[in-house]
């Protein structure tokens, strides 16, 4: 039996080649795939997670930890079950209309991704029209919005009163974030959450829906 | 020589904020004396971090410098409705910061540059965001440049930004806009470049030793203006030591004044 510890271990050490073997070992000994998705890899994202909030593992880490992590996931993909992912949540996740920075965006996506959301990444200059015609397409129930710039931070307003006119809000919690944003800002505009940075964002975005 | 304009008046910084909801006069006063004491050739100014009082705040800021400042203003706002405003203010020819190729953005701006006396800062941002290679920058340089050169701008108070972008997402950024700079300075010796040089460190850790190296490498390949913190003494050391070994310091003069005035040190 191969310790799923030892998976999460290895993620965190960054030693891809280690984890796929020891991902292939726990399958030839049996172990369900959904375990090692749940309790090695993902485990491991959360840890990465914890520890980028805390400046313990800095971006390029995190990237590299992503990267193994879709690796292992495409060796067990195919023994998944449909749905083993889709239970934690679905994100739609964008810059909202007149922005178009990404980076950091597409960064909480990753980390979204990676633990266990399903994450629909819309792009930037994403318009309250497109955003509310894409949580009815997704059947989402997080909406996470993104600005980096002070002049486009009222559309985050103008996004969310957008959904309250359509009737999606009470189905739908929405998430905030970006240089500028802060605690503040978002209870101001009527958003469920904030999150400060990708780490956080992610283990933020799974309280929301449990 | 290298043109510092000094990034600290701005609302988005905390205590700047604190000190424009009270009306402190005195503290953005010492700050602008501070920053010029420390060699900045321009002072940016934005009053854009409260939202609503955009107008009111960078009237306030500007009337509040105008008796201490020795040097050109950077009038820092997305809203030419605003920059409209301020440009009245000021008395020395400015600059303003900013132009992009968004269409929005471009469409409003090359009306109000149109025929006014002041430098440019010139984004190589388009609709479909930040640019991906370095030909993407050089070739949003070339219609940058065209359509300023166009209104008559003199390519002198041109000052192209190629947008340096986080090298922690991407190990290629560095490279990127190194060859964008030596192609734009190629193509068009008399433009200057500028930008935000501290977006190359976001995301790592001990930031300013990256900031540092990377405007040695900038200036190497012809960057010859930078938006910083002229208080950051160790990155101004750098700056004027990097000026003259890239044969911009006749007799090393400037080096050796920064030497004997305890800002230059090893």
């Amino acid at each position: 039996m191969v310790d799923l510890k030892e998976i999460t271990q290895t993620l965190l050490e960054l030693d891809e080649p280690k984890m796929l073997q020891l991902i292939n070992k726990a399958l030839e000994s049996g172990t369900p795939a959904d375990e090692i998705l749940n309790d090695g890899l993902i485990a491991g994202m959360d840890i990465v997670g914890q520890k980028m909030e805390n400046g313990d593992m800095f971006i390029p880490e995190v990237l590299m930890a992503a990267q193994a992590m879709s690796k292992g996931v495409e060796v067990i993909k195919h023994l998944l079950a449909d749905d083993a992912s889709s239970s934690k949540g679905t994100v739609v996740i964008g810059t909202v209309q007149g922005d178009l920075h990404d980076i950091g965006k597409n960064l909480v996506a990753m980390m979204m991704e990676s633990a266990g959301l399903t994450v629909h990444n819309v792009g930037v200059d994403v318009s309250p029209d497109k955003f509310i015609e894409l949580i009815k397409e997704t059947n989402a129930n997080i909406l996470c919005l993104s600005a980096l710039l002070t002049t486009t931070m009222p559309m985050m307003k103008q996004t969310i009163d957008a959904l309250s006119e359509s009737g999606l809000r009470a189905q739908v919690k929405v998430m905030v974030g970006g240089a500028p944003v802060t605690q503040e800002f978002a209870n101001v505009i009527g958003a469920d959450a904030f999150a400060p940075d990708a780490g956080s964002a992610a283990k933020r975005a799974k309280e929301l829906v449990h | 020589m290298f043109q510092v304009i000094g990034e600290r008046i701005n609302t988005s910084r905390k205590k700047v904020q604190a000190a424009v909801v009270a009306r402190d006069v005195k503290y953005i006063q010492e700050d602008v004396r501070s920053q010029q004491e420390a060699g900045a050739h321009f002072i940016d100014v934005n009053g854009g971090a409260r939202i609503g009082h955009e107008q009111e705040d960078m009237q306030w800021l500007l009337e509040t410098i105008a008796p201490v400042v020795t040097v050109p203003i950077c009038l820092d706002s997305p809203d030419p409705t605003i920059l409209e405003m301020a440009y009245t203010l000021v008395k020395e020819q400015p600059m303003v910061n900013s132009i992009s190729l968004e269409k929005e953005r471009f469409e409003v701006m090359m009306p109000f540059l149109k025929g006014k006396k002041c430098k440019i800062v010139a984004l190589c941002m388009d609709d479909s965001g930040m640019p991906g290679s370095s030909t993407d920058i050089l070739n949003r340089a070339e219609q940058l440049v065209t359509a300023l050169v166009g209104i008559g701008m003199k390519l002198d108070d041109i000052y192209l930004d190629p947008l340096i972008q986080p090298i922690s997402t991407d190990s290629g950024k560095g490279t990127m806009v190194l060859d964008a700079v030596r192609q734009i300075k190629k193509q068009f010796p008399e433009v200057h470049i500028t930008g935000g040089l501290s977006n190359i460190s976001y995301g790592l850790p001990e930031r300013k030793i990256i900031n540092r190296t990377f405007v040695t490498l900038m200036m190497a390949a012809g960057m010859d203006s930078a938006i910083i913190d002229p208080l950051d003494e160790k990155i101004m050391a750098t700056i004027k030591t990097a000026d003259m070994l890239n044969g911009k310091d006749i007799f090393c003069m400037n080096y050796l004044k920064g030497v004997r005035t305890g800002v230059i040190k090893s």
